[in-house]
């Protein structure tokens, strides 16, 4: 057992990698529906491994081809990259798991093989980006994950999700190629890749321009794959357009891992070398997280269309997390980590419900959904689980993460720190009214045709949607596995003793 | 300041805007997707650049040449990665072009977006 262990951080991307392609040549659909979501699970099994793992405190180090770091690819596993494993490869089991019935709805069987492969390169492109030690390789697999989910977005029966699909990959390609840019700069003044070894080199060229011009790009590259207000335009269309499962697994991770990287690149490589670090990256990014906070939340606020509506409630969420990461406190920064946790519970929960309406209504215009609680009363309770969640009512997983980024805007202190918890406030009473008009839509607006008997979605998608409403409620009310992740991962990126 | 002998990375910056210009101004898809090509071509010179020395050869050891001055292999292995990136996100992107002119019946952003709102 303990060789396997060992092994663990490589089987994360190398099992979804290899099945991939294996995939497409099985048939009838259902089976290659099994392998993947087999896969997935195995996947989701190794990064329970690694979690366990991380919980005892240590990061998992292991050397691709067995060549030493600097030389060689190193990949490394902590609390942080753990967290964001168990988010990635549980999205993505829960919603295949849950997504048969919808995806054969959707998709021709034929196609189907095809599009089950893209969905493992996404899960393994996204675990290697979480589990590289290396800014090349996390390129390499940003590129893989971007390129695998294009094809997923405009794997969906809408025409309108090709134009949104083609602006995502002018978006998503400009982004990383800004960040292979800065990380050119870098290796062209530290000569290394190994974000470890790019720190301890960092020190004697700090302060020279083509750092900083760097840092800038990173940042901004970043920023346009993570979605982060104002560079959110590529979001609400690819995810609105998309294949509901899909949906489920990219509002789950995909904007959050480039945030990881982001992050991770800020905090362990940057910020012990910069001397002006900290108030700079506070400066530039508190103010677009707000920003995004705000504007998103009353943009979903007049959306018509429920999945348009989520999607931009999004956008509102990453500025939460920049928001906890923006403060460089170490409450903060543990805000931010179980936000993100707590946000693909939550959105998780509420996409998969909307999958479940999917397969029933007409459409996810809000007119239509009038009447649906009488008649899927099921799914329509699972997605107020959902939206409580969302919103951060005590009991629910979005509480904890909304009452640590609260308490960290308490010790910034000052009229600043009144504004951000007036921000959180407002834009979690602006939660409120947008989940209030699905709620009300769906319960209290009288259909236009008579409503019909009960008639809910097939069982195992509801009852997964149900799992994940339940876990919504059990990492509320015993949220030790999202704050000890968060809090050793926030520790680690401040540099401090755990 | 030594301009010319920056030659190279003006040139990487130039072919950088030109890139971005056409994926920002254009309105033909296609043209847009050439503009991404030649933004991403321009970040393989900036790489290529800054592996090179002046007098440098390529790193291969030979009899009698104890002395000689060696480029940097490594951009250039990184960068045929990031070629074969570009190339597929350019198939990718035409594969969606095609499909787009399928459905839609035009390449160009304006009448995909004008058949959309009716």
């Amino acid at each position: 057992m303990s060789s396997i262990d060992a092994h663990l951080p490589v089987l994360q991307v190398v099992v979804p990698l290899l099945v991939a392609p294996l995939v497409t040549i099985l048939r009838p659909s259902g089976l290659a529906w099994a392998a993947t979501t087999a896969t997935s699970f195995m996947a989701l099994m190794i990064a329970v491994g690694l979690t366990a793992g991380a919980l005892e405190g240590d990061i998992q180090r292991y050397e691709v081809g067995a060549w030493a770091a600097p030389y060689g690819i190193e990949l490394a596993v902590d609390s942080f990259g753990a967290l964001l494993l168990l988010i990635l490869t549980g999205a993505s089991t829960f919603a295949l798991l849950a997504g048969k019935a919808s995806l054969d709805q959707q998709i021709e069987s034929g196609r189907q093989p095809l599009f089950f492969s893209a969905w493992l390169l996404v899960l393994a492109g996204l675990a290697g980006i979480l589990v590289s030690a290396d800014a090349f390789n996390i390129f390499v697999f940003m590129e893989i994950s971007s390129l695998a989910s294009y094809v997923l977005i405009a794997g969906g029966p809408d025409r309108r999700a090709l134009p949104a699909v083609f602006k995502y990959l002018m978006m998503g390609t400009i982004g990383a190629t800004f960040y292979l840019i800065g990380i050119g700069l870098i290796y062209m003044m530290t000569g290394t890749l190994n974000l470890a070894d790019i720190q301890v080199r960092l020190v004697d060229v700090a302060g020279l321009r083509p750092v900083v011009v760097a840092i800038g790009f990173i940042t901004v590259g970043l920023g346009l794959k993570a979605a982060v207000f104002p560079l959110h335009v590529w979001l609400p269309n690819a995810y609105n357009f998309a294949p509901h499962a899909a949906t489920v697994l990219l509002a789950a991770c995909a904007a959050k891992v480039s945030l990881y990287v982001l992050l991770t690149f800020d905090f362990v490589v940057l910020q012990p070398v910069l001397p002006e670090h900290d108030p700079h990256f506070g400066a530039f990014l508190m103010p677009l997280a707000v920003l995004g906070i705000l504007a998103a939340s009353a943009v979903a606020l007049f959306e018509p269309n429920l999945k348009r509506l989520l999607a931009f409630s999004s956008v509102a969420q990453i500025g939460y997390i920049l928001l906890g990461a923006s403060m460089v406190s170490l409450p903060g920064v543990t805000a931010s980590l179980m936000h993100m946790f707590n946000h693909a519970l939550a959105k998780g929960a509420l996409f998969l419900a909307v999958m479940c309406l999917a397969t029933r209504l007409p459409s996810l215009e809000l007119d239509d959904l009038a009447g649906a609680a009488k008649r899927m009363p099921w799914t329509m309770a699972a997605f107020v689980v959902g939206g409580l969640s969302l919103i951060g009512i005590p009991g629910t997983a979005g509480f904890t993460s909304k009452w640590y980024l609260i308490s960290a805007s308490l010790e910034v202190g000052g009229a600043g720190g009144w504004l951000l918890i007036g921000v959180i406030v407002t834009g979690s009473l602006m939660a409120v009214v947008y989940i209030w008009r699905v709620v009300e839509a769906a319960w209290f607006r009288v259909p236009l045709a008579e409503p019909t008997e009960v008639r809910e979605a097939p069982a195992l998608m509801l009852s997964v949607t149900w799992l994940a409403a339940a876990a919504n409620v059990y990492f509320g009310l015993s949220p030790w596995l999202q704050t000890t992740l968060a809090s050793n991962g926030a520790r680690m990126l401040l540099g401090e003793a755990p | 300041m030594n301009f010319l002998g920056l030659y190279n990375y003006w040139v990487f910056a130039v072919l950088l805007m030109i890139g971005f210009y056409a994926v920002v101004a254009k309105t033909n898809l296609v043209k847009k997707l050439m503009g991404l090509s030649l933004f991403q071509a321009a970040v393989f010179l900036l790489y290529i650049t800054m592996g090179k020395i002046s007098g440098g050869t390529a790193p291969i050891i030979q009899k009698g040449l104890e002395d000689a001055v060696f480029s940097n292999p490594l951009p250039q292995v990184l960068i045929l990665t990031a070629i074969v990136v570009g190339i597929s996100t350019t198939a990718l992107g035409l594969g969606i072009i095609v499909r787009i002119n399928e459905e839609y019946g035009s390449i160009d952003e304006r009448d995909v977006q004008e058949s959309d709102r009716r």
